[in-house]
């Protein structure tokens, strides 16, 4: 699993690759935290369309991210989340709390 | 495919042996021919219900976790999950959707979720003495099959 954010202007994107899974979420969690820290982001975008396979890791590492961006005042969206991904985050009801945008996959 | 057919896993409480033990379900739920909807949502169940044996059965130490994948009649995968860890003293409260007992990586929707990708869901608990999760998902059967 992988991080990747790039930053501008105060909009922040931060890919997720691979699987995320208990496993990977602390670490997944702190990457974030750091770079939320650093970049002060505005507008986060929240990119999972390199995202293989989540399980409820996922719904703790989303909604952790969301309340942080609240805390700095900005805007969150997640964009490219998989079938199988928004599976698991419409079983806790995230669809009804942020944004999601995934066209291309469903 | 007819007949029974079955395999049993065992491994440490390892967080590195989620992954393990999804994709063994994943591989052994194949000869079944699931759609990957299918699949997904037992690699997904398969993944809560032994993360949880790892966070909650084992908090303080590293115990055994047993996985046994079954085939039944009528194309019923069943997976057990079984810890000998502490146990769970009230699991109406566990099953609760959002309820956890574990740090902020975890989001209290193990259950909910293993409940609702799988057809069926008991949980048998001793505390002191270990979980056991079993759930059971019928594969549909494709035209063509």
């Amino acid at each position: 699993m992988a991080l990747i954010c790039t930053e501008e202007n105060r909009r922040m994107t931060a890919a997720v690759e691979g699987e995320l899974d208990h496993h990977r979420a602390k670490e997944l969690m702190e990457e974030l935290d750091r770079r939320l820290d650093e970049g002060l982001p505005r507008e986060l975008t929240v990119d999972l369309s390199g995202l293989t396979f989540t399980d409820s890791s996922g719904i703790a590492v989303l909604l952790r991210t969301y309340r942080r961006m609240a805390e700095l005042e900005g805007t969150m969206e997640v964009v490219g989340a998989s079938k199988q991904a928004m599976r698991v985050f419409q079983t806790a009801g995230l669809d009804r709390l942020i944004r999601f945008h995934n066209k291309d996959k469903g | 495919m007819n007949g029974e057919n079955y395999t049993t896993l065992e491994f440490p409480s390892r967080s590195a042996n989620e992954s393990f033990a999804r994709t063994a379900a994943a591989c052994f739920a194949a000869q079944l021919d699931p759609t990957l909807e299918e699949i997904n949502d037992i690699k997904t169940a398969v993944s809560e219900a032994v993360t949880n044996a790892i966070v909650h059965g084992y908090p303080d130490r590293v115990g055994k976790i047993k996985m046994r994948l079954k085939i039944k009649e009528n194309q019923v995968l069943e997976i057990v999950v079984r810890d000998w860890g502490v146990g769970i003293a009230d699991v109406e409260q566990a099953r609760t959707p959002m309820f956890t007992t574990g740090g902020e990586e975890r989001s209290g929707m193990g259950f909910t979720i293993m409940e609702s990708f799988m057809d069926t869901l008991r949980v048998r608990s001793v505390p002191g003495k270990g979980t056991t999760v079993t759930m059971r998902r019928r594969i549909s059967c494709r035209i063509g099959r």
